[in-house]
Protein backbone atom coordinates (compact mmCIF):
# COMPACT_ATOMS: atom_id res chain seq x y z
CA UNK A 1 0.00 0.00 0.00
CA UNK A 2 1.17 3.49 -0.76
CA UNK A 3 2.36 5.42 2.24
CA UNK A 4 1.04 8.87 3.06
CA UNK A 5 4.32 10.42 1.98
CA UNK A 6 4.14 8.77 -1.42
CA UNK A 7 0.53 9.86 -1.80
CA UNK A 8 1.47 13.44 -1.06
CA UNK A 9 4.28 13.22 -3.59
CA UNK A 10 1.97 11.94 -6.33
CA UNK A 11 -0.51 14.67 -5.53
CA UNK A 12 2.20 17.34 -5.70
CA UNK A 13 3.39 15.94 -9.01
CA UNK A 14 -0.14 16.00 -10.40
CA UNK A 15 -0.53 19.59 -9.18
CA UNK A 16 2.59 20.68 -11.03
CA UNK A 17 1.39 18.91 -14.18
CA UNK A 18 -1.99 20.64 -13.98
CA UNK A 19 -0.29 23.97 -13.52
CA UNK A 20 1.76 23.40 -16.68
CA UNK A 21 -1.38 22.48 -18.62
CA UNK A 22 -3.15 25.57 -17.33
CA UNK A 23 -0.38 27.91 -18.40
CA UNK A 24 0.29 26.13 -21.69
CA UNK A 25 -1.95 28.31 -23.94
CA UNK A 26 -0.36 31.58 -22.78
CA UNK A 27 3.14 30.16 -23.13
CA UNK A 28 2.33 28.72 -26.55
CA UNK A 29 0.98 32.01 -27.92
CA UNK A 30 4.01 33.92 -26.66
CA UNK A 31 6.34 31.26 -28.03
CA UNK A 32 4.70 31.43 -31.47
CA UNK A 33 4.07 35.17 -31.75
CA UNK A 34 6.88 36.72 -29.71
CA UNK A 35 9.83 34.65 -28.46
CA UNK A 36 10.11 32.08 -31.24
CA UNK A 37 10.31 34.60 -34.07
CA UNK A 38 13.16 36.35 -32.22
CA UNK A 39 15.26 33.22 -32.71
CA UNK A 40 14.48 33.31 -36.43
CA UNK A 41 15.79 36.89 -36.51
CA UNK A 42 19.08 35.60 -35.14
CA UNK A 43 19.23 32.97 -37.91
CA UNK A 44 18.36 35.53 -40.59
CA UNK A 45 21.19 37.81 -39.48
CA UNK A 46 23.63 35.13 -40.72
CA UNK A 47 22.12 34.76 -44.21
CA UNK A 48 22.61 36.62 -47.47
CA UNK A 49 20.03 39.17 -48.69
CA UNK A 50 17.70 38.21 -51.52
CA UNK A 51 17.37 40.52 -54.51
CA UNK A 52 13.77 41.55 -53.76
CA UNK A 53 13.82 41.45 -49.99
CA UNK A 54 13.73 38.28 -47.91
CA UNK A 55 16.91 36.13 -47.81
CA UNK A 56 18.95 33.60 -49.75
CA UNK A 57 19.66 30.45 -47.75
CA UNK A 58 23.41 30.66 -47.65
CA UNK A 59 25.60 31.39 -44.65
CA UNK A 60 27.09 34.86 -44.58
CA UNK A 61 28.51 37.19 -41.95
CA UNK A 62 28.19 40.21 -44.25
CA UNK A 63 25.23 41.57 -42.34
CA UNK A 64 27.16 41.62 -39.08
CA UNK A 65 30.19 43.16 -40.74
CA UNK A 66 28.09 45.94 -42.24
CA UNK A 67 26.53 46.83 -38.89
CA UNK A 68 29.65 48.85 -38.22
CA UNK A 69 31.74 48.70 -41.41
CA UNK A 70 31.10 49.29 -45.08
CA UNK A 71 32.76 47.63 -48.04
CA UNK A 72 34.01 49.86 -50.79
CA UNK A 73 32.32 48.80 -54.06
CA UNK A 74 35.48 49.37 -56.09
CA UNK A 75 38.43 48.01 -54.14
CA UNK A 76 36.62 45.86 -51.53
CA UNK A 77 38.33 47.53 -48.59
CA UNK A 78 36.46 47.92 -45.33
CA UNK A 79 35.99 51.22 -43.57
CA UNK A 80 33.86 52.43 -40.68
CA UNK A 81 30.25 52.97 -41.76
CA UNK A 82 29.82 56.63 -40.84
CA UNK A 83 26.12 56.64 -41.64
CA UNK A 84 25.40 53.81 -39.20
CA UNK A 85 27.69 55.19 -36.53
CA UNK A 86 25.99 58.56 -36.63
CA UNK A 87 22.60 56.88 -36.26
CA UNK A 88 23.83 54.78 -33.31
CA UNK A 89 25.26 57.88 -31.73
CA UNK A 90 22.05 59.85 -32.27
CA UNK A 91 19.98 57.02 -30.76
CA UNK A 92 22.14 56.75 -27.66
CA UNK A 93 22.43 60.53 -27.31
CA UNK A 94 18.69 61.12 -27.65
CA UNK A 95 17.78 58.19 -25.38
CA UNK A 96 20.17 59.40 -22.67
CA UNK A 97 19.00 63.00 -23.09
CA UNK A 98 15.38 61.90 -22.83
CA UNK A 99 16.12 59.89 -19.68
CA UNK A 100 17.91 62.83 -18.07
CA UNK A 101 15.22 65.37 -18.95
CA UNK A 102 12.35 63.14 -17.82
CA UNK A 103 14.24 62.65 -14.54
CA UNK A 104 14.75 66.39 -14.19
CA UNK A 105 11.04 67.10 -14.68
CA UNK A 106 9.68 63.84 -13.27
CA UNK A 107 11.48 63.95 -9.93
CA UNK A 108 9.85 67.17 -8.67
CA UNK A 109 6.51 66.07 -10.11
CA UNK A 110 6.60 62.71 -8.32
CA UNK A 111 7.69 64.48 -5.12
CA UNK A 112 4.84 66.93 -5.49
CA UNK A 113 2.32 64.07 -5.79
CA UNK A 114 3.85 62.14 -2.90
CA UNK A 115 3.56 65.13 -0.56
CA UNK A 116 -0.15 65.78 -1.27
CA UNK A 117 -2.82 64.68 1.24
CA UNK A 118 -3.61 61.00 0.82
CA UNK A 119 -6.99 61.36 -0.95
CA UNK A 120 -5.58 63.84 -3.48
CA UNK A 121 -2.60 61.66 -4.40
CA UNK A 122 -4.81 59.21 -6.25
CA UNK A 123 -6.28 62.00 -8.36
CA UNK A 124 -2.88 63.49 -9.29
CA UNK A 125 -1.58 60.03 -10.08
CA UNK A 126 -4.60 59.42 -12.27
CA UNK A 127 -3.81 62.64 -14.15
CA UNK A 128 -0.31 61.26 -14.86
CA UNK A 129 -1.61 57.86 -16.00
CA UNK A 130 -4.23 59.19 -18.43
CA UNK A 131 -1.70 60.38 -21.03
CA UNK A 132 0.21 57.15 -20.49
CA UNK A 133 -2.78 55.10 -21.61
CA UNK A 134 -3.73 57.33 -24.52
CA UNK A 135 -2.42 56.60 -27.95
CA UNK A 136 1.29 57.29 -28.47
CA UNK A 137 0.67 58.25 -32.08
CA UNK A 138 -1.93 60.84 -31.12
CA UNK A 139 0.32 62.32 -28.45
CA UNK A 140 3.17 62.57 -30.95
CA UNK A 141 0.76 64.16 -33.43
CA UNK A 142 -0.20 66.69 -30.73
CA UNK A 143 3.47 67.63 -30.29
CA UNK A 144 3.86 67.91 -34.06
CA UNK A 145 1.00 70.39 -34.21
CA UNK A 146 2.39 72.76 -31.63
CA UNK A 147 6.04 72.84 -32.74
CA UNK A 148 5.37 73.22 -36.46
CA UNK A 149 6.47 76.47 -38.11
CA UNK A 150 2.81 77.56 -38.03
CA UNK A 151 2.26 75.99 -34.59
CA UNK A 152 1.33 77.65 -31.33
CA UNK A 153 4.89 77.90 -30.01
CA UNK A 154 6.14 79.77 -33.07
CA UNK A 155 3.03 81.98 -33.11
CA UNK A 156 3.68 83.06 -29.54
CA UNK A 157 7.37 83.65 -30.26
CA UNK A 158 6.52 85.75 -33.33
CA UNK A 159 3.75 87.69 -31.61
CA UNK A 160 5.93 88.61 -28.66
CA UNK A 161 8.73 89.65 -31.00
CA UNK A 162 11.26 87.19 -29.58
CA UNK A 163 12.02 86.02 -33.12
CA UNK A 164 11.47 87.53 -36.55
CA UNK A 165 11.23 84.26 -38.46
CA UNK A 166 9.56 81.07 -37.26
CA UNK A 167 12.09 78.79 -35.60
CA UNK A 168 12.49 75.50 -37.46
CA UNK A 169 11.93 72.96 -34.69
CA UNK A 170 10.17 70.18 -36.56
CA UNK A 171 12.36 67.57 -38.30
CA UNK A 172 15.32 68.16 -35.97
CA UNK A 173 16.91 66.11 -33.18
CA UNK A 174 15.43 68.66 -30.80
CA UNK A 175 11.92 67.81 -31.99
CA UNK A 176 12.52 64.08 -31.47
CA UNK A 177 13.78 64.68 -27.95
CA UNK A 178 10.85 66.96 -27.04
CA UNK A 179 8.47 64.34 -28.38
CA UNK A 180 10.10 61.49 -26.47
CA UNK A 181 10.26 63.46 -23.21
CA UNK A 182 6.59 64.25 -23.68
CA UNK A 183 5.45 60.68 -24.35
CA UNK A 184 7.70 58.91 -21.82
CA UNK A 185 7.42 61.31 -18.86
CA UNK A 186 4.69 59.20 -17.15
CA UNK A 187 7.02 56.16 -17.29
CA UNK A 188 9.50 58.12 -15.14
CA UNK A 189 6.98 59.60 -12.72
CA UNK A 190 5.19 56.35 -11.83
CA UNK A 191 8.15 54.34 -10.40
CA UNK A 192 9.57 57.50 -8.79
CA UNK A 193 6.27 58.08 -7.04
CA UNK A 194 6.13 54.44 -5.95
CA UNK A 195 9.37 54.81 -4.01
CA UNK A 196 8.62 58.35 -2.76
CA UNK A 197 5.29 57.26 -1.35
CA UNK A 198 7.19 55.17 1.19
CA UNK A 199 9.50 58.05 2.13
CA UNK A 200 9.91 58.34 5.91
CA UNK A 201 9.61 62.07 6.64
CA UNK A 202 10.96 61.59 10.16
CA UNK A 203 14.38 61.15 8.56
CA UNK A 204 13.98 64.47 6.77
CA UNK A 205 12.91 66.16 9.98
CA UNK A 206 15.99 64.74 11.65
CA UNK A 207 18.08 66.23 8.84
CA UNK A 208 16.64 69.70 9.42
CA UNK A 209 17.13 69.32 13.17
CA UNK A 210 20.79 68.77 12.42
CA UNK A 211 20.93 72.08 10.49
CA UNK A 212 20.89 70.63 6.98
CA UNK A 213 19.82 73.01 4.21
CA UNK A 214 16.94 72.09 1.88
CA UNK A 215 19.38 71.15 -0.84
CA UNK A 216 21.43 69.02 1.50
CA UNK A 217 18.29 67.19 2.65
CA UNK A 218 17.39 66.56 -0.97
CA UNK A 219 20.84 65.33 -1.92
CA UNK A 220 21.82 63.38 1.18
CA UNK A 221 18.49 62.01 2.44
CA UNK A 222 15.72 62.04 -0.18
CA UNK A 223 17.76 61.11 -3.22
CA UNK A 224 19.54 58.09 -1.70
CA UNK A 225 16.23 56.78 -0.33
CA UNK A 226 14.39 56.95 -3.65
CA UNK A 227 17.33 55.74 -5.74
CA UNK A 228 15.62 52.44 -6.65
CA UNK A 229 12.78 54.47 -8.15
CA UNK A 230 15.24 56.66 -10.05
CA UNK A 231 16.92 53.60 -11.53
CA UNK A 232 13.63 51.87 -12.38
CA UNK A 233 12.28 55.03 -14.04
CA UNK A 234 15.49 55.58 -15.99
CA UNK A 235 15.41 52.01 -17.34
CA UNK A 236 11.73 52.28 -18.24
CA UNK A 237 12.39 55.49 -20.21
CA UNK A 238 15.75 54.56 -21.71
CA UNK A 239 14.66 51.26 -23.28
CA UNK A 240 11.69 52.50 -25.35
CA UNK A 241 13.59 55.70 -26.23
CA UNK A 242 16.50 53.73 -27.64
CA UNK A 243 14.18 51.61 -29.78
CA UNK A 244 11.78 54.44 -30.60
CA UNK A 245 10.25 54.27 -34.05
CA UNK A 246 7.02 56.26 -34.17
CA UNK A 247 8.29 59.47 -32.58
CA UNK A 248 11.43 59.88 -34.74
CA UNK A 249 9.61 58.92 -37.92
CA UNK A 250 6.96 61.61 -37.35
CA UNK A 251 9.04 64.37 -35.72
CA UNK A 252 12.39 63.58 -37.35
CA UNK A 253 10.92 63.76 -40.83
CA UNK A 254 12.83 60.90 -42.44
CA UNK A 255 16.20 62.64 -42.25
CA UNK A 256 17.05 62.33 -38.58
CA UNK A 257 16.95 58.55 -38.29
CA UNK A 258 17.19 56.58 -35.11
CA UNK A 259 18.00 52.89 -34.76
CA UNK A 260 14.34 51.88 -35.11
CA UNK A 261 14.02 53.73 -38.42
CA UNK A 262 17.29 52.28 -39.70
CA UNK A 263 15.97 48.79 -38.95
CA UNK A 264 12.67 49.53 -40.71
CA UNK A 265 14.55 50.88 -43.72
CA UNK A 266 16.30 47.51 -44.24
CA UNK A 267 12.92 45.82 -44.58
CA UNK A 268 11.55 48.51 -46.89
CA UNK A 269 13.61 50.39 -49.45
CA UNK A 270 16.92 48.92 -48.24
CA UNK A 271 15.86 45.35 -49.07
CA UNK A 272 18.54 44.01 -46.78
CA UNK A 273 16.73 41.76 -44.33
CA UNK A 274 19.90 40.18 -42.85
CA UNK A 275 21.29 43.62 -41.99
CA UNK A 276 17.93 44.58 -40.46
CA UNK A 277 18.03 41.36 -38.44
CA UNK A 278 21.58 42.00 -37.25
CA UNK A 279 20.68 45.57 -36.23
CA UNK A 280 17.62 44.26 -34.34
CA UNK A 281 19.77 41.78 -32.41
CA UNK A 282 22.23 44.58 -31.62
CA UNK A 283 19.44 46.76 -30.26
CA UNK A 284 18.07 43.87 -28.22
CA UNK A 285 21.51 43.10 -26.80
CA UNK A 286 21.93 46.70 -25.58
CA UNK A 287 18.48 46.55 -23.96
CA UNK A 288 19.31 43.24 -22.27
CA UNK A 289 22.54 44.68 -20.85
CA UNK A 290 20.58 47.63 -19.44
CA UNK A 291 17.98 45.28 -17.93
CA UNK A 292 20.62 43.02 -16.39
CA UNK A 293 22.37 46.02 -14.86
CA UNK A 294 19.02 47.05 -13.41
CA UNK A 295 18.24 43.61 -11.98
CA UNK A 296 21.68 43.42 -10.34
CA UNK A 297 21.33 46.93 -8.97
CA UNK A 298 17.81 46.29 -7.65
CA UNK A 299 19.04 43.13 -5.94
CA UNK A 300 21.91 45.03 -4.32
CA UNK A 301 19.77 47.82 -2.91
CA UNK A 302 17.27 45.31 -1.52
CA UNK A 303 20.06 43.60 0.36
CA UNK A 304 21.26 46.92 1.75
CA UNK A 305 17.82 48.02 2.93
CA UNK A 306 16.72 44.59 4.03
CA UNK B 1 4.50 87.19 7.44
CA UNK B 2 6.75 84.25 6.64
CA UNK B 3 5.16 80.91 5.91
CA UNK B 4 5.64 78.29 8.59
CA UNK B 5 8.58 76.02 7.87
CA UNK B 6 7.47 72.82 6.15
CA UNK B 7 9.77 69.82 6.09
CA UNK B 8 8.01 68.54 2.98
CA UNK B 9 8.69 71.64 0.93
CA UNK B 10 11.44 71.72 -1.70
CA UNK B 11 12.17 74.96 -3.50
CA UNK B 12 10.76 75.08 -7.02
CA UNK B 13 9.37 71.55 -7.01
CA UNK B 14 5.73 72.62 -7.02
CA UNK B 15 6.39 75.02 -9.89
CA UNK B 16 8.03 72.29 -11.98
CA UNK B 17 5.19 69.87 -11.19
CA UNK B 18 2.61 72.43 -12.31
CA UNK B 19 4.57 73.01 -15.53
CA UNK B 20 4.69 69.24 -16.12
CA UNK B 21 0.96 68.78 -15.70
CA UNK B 22 0.28 71.77 -17.94
CA UNK B 23 2.75 70.51 -20.55
CA UNK B 24 1.20 67.05 -20.50
CA UNK B 25 -2.28 68.33 -21.22
CA UNK B 26 -1.72 71.48 -23.31
CA UNK B 27 -0.80 69.75 -26.59
CA UNK B 28 -3.76 67.38 -26.26
CA UNK B 29 -6.06 70.28 -25.44
CA UNK B 30 -4.91 72.22 -28.51
CA UNK B 31 -5.36 69.13 -30.67
CA UNK B 32 -8.93 68.73 -29.43
CA UNK B 33 -9.74 72.43 -29.84
CA UNK B 34 -8.66 72.48 -33.50
CA UNK B 35 -10.86 69.47 -34.19
CA UNK B 36 -13.72 71.97 -33.92
CA UNK B 37 -12.15 74.48 -36.32
CA UNK B 38 -14.40 75.70 -39.13
CA UNK B 39 -11.43 76.31 -41.44
CA UNK B 40 -9.19 73.79 -43.17
CA UNK B 41 -6.09 74.73 -41.17
CA UNK B 42 -4.81 73.25 -37.93
CA UNK B 43 -3.10 76.54 -37.09
CA UNK B 44 -5.60 79.34 -37.75
CA UNK B 45 -8.86 79.40 -35.83
CA UNK B 46 -11.83 80.28 -38.03
CA UNK B 47 -14.76 79.59 -35.77
CA UNK B 48 -16.55 76.65 -34.23
CA UNK B 49 -17.85 73.85 -36.40
CA UNK B 50 -18.48 70.12 -36.30
CA UNK B 51 -17.76 69.72 -40.01
CA UNK B 52 -14.60 67.64 -39.49
CA UNK B 53 -16.39 65.15 -37.30
CA UNK B 54 -19.01 64.84 -40.04
CA UNK B 55 -16.26 64.49 -42.64
CA UNK B 56 -14.58 61.71 -40.64
CA UNK B 57 -17.92 59.96 -40.16
CA UNK B 58 -18.60 60.09 -43.90
CA UNK B 59 -15.11 58.91 -44.78
CA UNK B 60 -15.71 55.24 -45.54
CA UNK B 61 -12.02 54.41 -45.14
CA UNK B 62 -11.94 55.81 -41.60
CA UNK B 63 -14.99 53.77 -40.65
CA UNK B 64 -13.50 50.65 -42.23
CA UNK B 65 -10.16 50.90 -40.39
CA UNK B 66 -11.91 51.78 -37.13
CA UNK B 67 -14.09 48.69 -37.30
CA UNK B 68 -11.02 46.58 -38.06
CA UNK B 69 -9.19 48.08 -35.06
CA UNK B 70 -12.12 47.32 -32.77
CA UNK B 71 -12.41 43.76 -34.06
CA UNK B 72 -8.73 43.04 -33.50
CA UNK B 73 -8.72 44.70 -30.08
CA UNK B 74 -11.82 42.79 -28.95
CA UNK B 75 -10.48 39.43 -30.14
CA UNK B 76 -6.99 40.00 -28.72
CA UNK B 77 -8.29 41.34 -25.39
CA UNK B 78 -10.63 38.39 -24.84
CA UNK B 79 -8.06 35.77 -25.82
CA UNK B 80 -5.20 37.38 -23.91
CA UNK B 81 -7.32 37.76 -20.78
CA UNK B 82 -8.54 34.15 -20.85
CA UNK B 83 -5.09 32.61 -21.28
CA UNK B 84 -3.55 35.11 -18.84
CA UNK B 85 -6.16 34.18 -16.21
CA UNK B 86 -5.29 30.52 -16.64
CA UNK B 87 -1.58 31.29 -16.46
CA UNK B 88 -2.09 33.45 -13.36
CA UNK B 89 -3.99 30.63 -11.63
CA UNK B 90 -1.12 28.30 -12.51
CA UNK B 91 1.64 30.55 -11.20
CA UNK B 92 0.27 31.94 -7.93
CA UNK B 93 -0.54 30.58 -4.50
CA UNK B 94 1.90 27.72 -4.75
CA UNK B 95 5.28 26.73 -3.45
CA UNK B 96 7.99 27.33 -6.04
CA UNK B 97 8.10 24.44 -8.49
CA UNK B 98 10.51 23.66 -11.34
CA UNK B 99 9.91 25.98 -14.27
CA UNK B 100 8.03 28.68 -12.32
CA UNK B 101 10.68 31.36 -12.83
CA UNK B 102 10.95 30.36 -16.47
CA UNK B 103 7.19 30.91 -16.82
CA UNK B 104 7.42 34.38 -15.29
CA UNK B 105 10.22 35.31 -17.68
CA UNK B 106 8.31 33.91 -20.63
CA UNK B 107 5.02 35.63 -19.87
CA UNK B 108 6.65 39.00 -19.32
CA UNK B 109 9.03 38.66 -22.26
CA UNK B 110 6.97 40.86 -24.64
CA UNK B 111 7.48 43.74 -22.18
CA UNK B 112 11.26 43.47 -22.29
CA UNK B 113 12.01 43.47 -26.00
CA UNK B 114 11.80 46.75 -27.96
CA UNK B 115 8.63 46.80 -30.04
CA UNK B 116 10.48 47.34 -33.30
CA UNK B 117 12.47 44.12 -32.76
CA UNK B 118 9.31 42.08 -32.13
CA UNK B 119 7.75 43.73 -35.17
CA UNK B 120 10.66 42.71 -37.40
CA UNK B 121 10.67 39.18 -35.98
CA UNK B 122 6.96 38.77 -36.69
CA UNK B 123 7.31 40.21 -40.18
CA UNK B 124 9.92 37.57 -41.01
CA UNK B 125 8.08 34.70 -39.37
CA UNK B 126 4.59 35.49 -40.64
CA UNK B 127 5.73 36.22 -44.18
CA UNK B 128 7.11 32.65 -44.31
CA UNK B 129 3.81 31.26 -43.04
CA UNK B 130 1.83 33.41 -45.45
CA UNK B 131 3.78 31.97 -48.36
CA UNK B 132 3.54 28.42 -47.04
CA UNK B 133 -0.18 28.39 -46.24
CA UNK B 134 -1.59 31.03 -48.56
CA UNK B 135 -3.64 32.43 -45.67
CA UNK B 136 -3.28 36.19 -45.19
CA UNK B 137 -6.28 37.11 -43.04
CA UNK B 138 -6.58 39.01 -39.79
CA UNK B 139 -5.39 35.96 -37.82
CA UNK B 140 -1.77 37.13 -37.84
CA UNK B 141 -2.62 40.53 -36.40
CA UNK B 142 -4.85 38.98 -33.74
CA UNK B 143 -2.13 36.47 -32.76
CA UNK B 144 0.51 39.19 -32.55
CA UNK B 145 -1.75 41.48 -30.51
CA UNK B 146 -2.74 38.64 -28.18
CA UNK B 147 0.91 37.84 -27.49
CA UNK B 148 1.94 41.36 -26.48
CA UNK B 149 -1.31 41.85 -24.53
CA UNK B 150 -0.83 38.77 -22.32
CA UNK B 151 1.52 40.42 -19.78
CA UNK B 152 -0.84 43.39 -19.42
CA UNK B 153 -3.68 41.05 -18.49
CA UNK B 154 -1.50 38.73 -16.43
CA UNK B 155 -0.12 41.38 -14.07
CA UNK B 156 -3.40 42.79 -12.61
CA UNK B 157 -4.98 39.31 -12.44
CA UNK B 158 -1.98 37.91 -10.61
CA UNK B 159 -1.99 40.86 -8.20
CA UNK B 160 -5.67 40.22 -7.48
CA UNK B 161 -5.09 36.49 -6.94
CA UNK B 162 -2.23 37.07 -4.56
CA UNK B 163 -4.27 39.37 -2.34
CA UNK B 164 -7.22 36.95 -2.26
CA UNK B 165 -8.31 35.04 0.81
CA UNK B 166 -7.65 31.30 0.56
CA UNK B 167 -9.99 30.35 3.42
CA UNK B 168 -13.18 30.72 1.37
CA UNK B 169 -11.95 28.20 -1.18
CA UNK B 170 -10.95 25.82 1.60
CA UNK B 171 -14.38 26.20 3.16
CA UNK B 172 -15.98 25.33 -0.18
CA UNK B 173 -13.80 22.24 -0.48
CA UNK B 174 -14.74 21.25 3.08
CA UNK B 175 -18.39 21.44 2.04
CA UNK B 176 -17.76 18.88 -0.72
CA UNK B 177 -17.65 21.31 -3.64
CA UNK B 178 -15.81 19.87 -6.62
CA UNK B 179 -12.75 21.82 -7.78
CA UNK B 180 -14.77 23.15 -10.71
CA UNK B 181 -17.65 24.26 -8.46
CA UNK B 182 -15.19 25.97 -6.15
CA UNK B 183 -13.65 27.79 -9.09
CA UNK B 184 -16.99 28.72 -10.64
CA UNK B 185 -18.73 29.85 -7.43
CA UNK B 186 -15.89 31.22 -5.29
CA UNK B 187 -12.65 31.94 -7.16
CA UNK B 188 -14.09 33.43 -10.33
CA UNK B 189 -16.45 35.96 -8.66
CA UNK B 190 -13.63 37.09 -6.36
CA UNK B 191 -11.23 37.34 -9.28
CA UNK B 192 -13.67 39.22 -11.51
CA UNK B 193 -12.39 42.79 -10.87
CA UNK B 194 -8.88 41.67 -11.84
CA UNK B 195 -10.17 40.01 -15.00
CA UNK B 196 -12.17 43.10 -15.91
CA UNK B 197 -9.10 45.29 -15.38
CA UNK B 198 -7.11 42.93 -17.61
CA UNK B 199 -9.75 43.07 -20.33
CA UNK B 200 -9.89 46.85 -20.37
CA UNK B 201 -6.13 47.37 -20.30
CA UNK B 202 -5.48 44.87 -23.07
CA UNK B 203 -8.25 46.39 -25.18
CA UNK B 204 -6.65 49.84 -24.91
CA UNK B 205 -3.14 48.47 -25.48
CA UNK B 206 -4.21 46.62 -28.61
CA UNK B 207 -6.17 49.60 -29.91
CA UNK B 208 -3.08 51.82 -29.53
CA UNK B 209 -0.52 49.63 -31.24
CA UNK B 210 1.20 51.10 -34.30
CA UNK B 211 4.61 49.52 -34.72
CA UNK B 212 3.85 45.80 -34.62
CA UNK B 213 0.64 46.24 -36.64
CA UNK B 214 2.46 48.26 -39.26
CA UNK B 215 4.92 45.41 -39.88
CA UNK B 216 2.53 42.47 -39.59
CA UNK B 217 -0.44 43.73 -41.62
CA UNK B 218 -0.99 42.52 -45.16
CA UNK B 219 -2.22 44.84 -47.91
CA UNK B 220 -5.59 46.43 -47.10
CA UNK B 221 -5.40 45.59 -43.42
CA UNK B 222 -4.78 49.07 -42.05
CA UNK B 223 -5.97 49.70 -38.52
CA UNK B 224 -6.90 53.17 -37.30
CA UNK B 225 -3.40 53.95 -35.93
CA UNK B 226 -1.55 52.74 -39.05
CA UNK B 227 -4.02 54.63 -41.24
CA UNK B 228 -3.35 57.78 -39.21
CA UNK B 229 0.42 57.23 -39.46
CA UNK B 230 0.04 57.13 -43.24
CA UNK B 231 -2.11 60.28 -43.28
CA UNK B 232 0.41 62.19 -41.15
CA UNK B 233 2.84 62.05 -44.06
CA UNK B 234 0.36 63.98 -46.23
CA UNK B 235 -1.22 67.40 -45.77
CA UNK B 236 -2.96 67.41 -42.42
CA UNK B 237 -6.51 68.76 -42.06
CA UNK B 238 -8.54 69.06 -38.83
CA UNK B 239 -10.17 65.77 -39.82
CA UNK B 240 -7.13 64.09 -38.21
CA UNK B 241 -7.83 66.09 -35.06
CA UNK B 242 -11.45 64.99 -35.10
CA UNK B 243 -10.50 61.31 -35.46
CA UNK B 244 -7.89 61.69 -32.71
CA UNK B 245 -10.45 63.33 -30.42
CA UNK B 246 -12.90 60.46 -30.76
CA UNK B 247 -10.07 57.95 -30.30
CA UNK B 248 -8.86 59.80 -27.17
CA UNK B 249 -12.39 59.82 -25.74
CA UNK B 250 -12.63 56.04 -26.09
CA UNK B 251 -9.25 55.40 -24.42
CA UNK B 252 -9.80 57.93 -21.63
CA UNK B 253 -13.30 56.57 -21.05
CA UNK B 254 -12.03 53.03 -20.61
CA UNK B 255 -9.14 54.09 -18.37
CA UNK B 256 -11.47 56.20 -16.21
CA UNK B 257 -13.79 53.25 -15.83
CA UNK B 258 -10.80 51.13 -14.83
CA UNK B 259 -9.78 53.79 -12.27
CA UNK B 260 -13.19 53.76 -10.60
CA UNK B 261 -13.44 49.98 -10.56
CA UNK B 262 -10.03 49.62 -8.91
CA UNK B 263 -10.90 52.44 -6.49
CA UNK B 264 -14.08 50.72 -5.38
CA UNK B 265 -12.08 47.58 -4.80
CA UNK B 266 -9.89 49.35 -2.27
Amino acid sequence: MASAAELAKTRARRDVRNRWLLSAPALLIILLAATGPLLIVLVYSFLAPGAYGDVKWQFSTDAWVSVLLERDIFDDTLSIADAHLSIFWRSVKLALGTTLLTLLFGFPTAYFIATRPERMREVWLFLITIPFWTNLLIRTFAVLEIIRNEGVVNKVLLATGVVEQPVQMLFTDFAIMVGMVYVYLPLMVLPLYASMEKLDFRLIEAGYDLYATRFKVLRRIIFPLVKPGVIAGSILVFIPSLGAYVTPSILGGGKNLMLGNLIELQFGQGRNWPLGAALSITLMAVVMVALLAYVRNAGDSEVRHG
Amino acid sequence: MARPFSIRHQTGFTAIAVICFAALYAPIAILVIYAFNAGTSIADWEGFSLRWFVAAWNNSQVIEVSIRSLQIAAAAAVMATIVATMAALATTRTAPYPGLTLKYAFINQPLMVPEIVTAVALLIFFSRIKVATGYSGLGYLIAAHTAFCIPFAYLPIRARLESMDLTLERAAADLYATPWQTFRRITLPLLWPGILAGLMLTFVISLDDVVITNFVKSGGQDTLPTYMLGQLRRAITPEMNAISTVFLLISVGIVTLFFFISRKRN
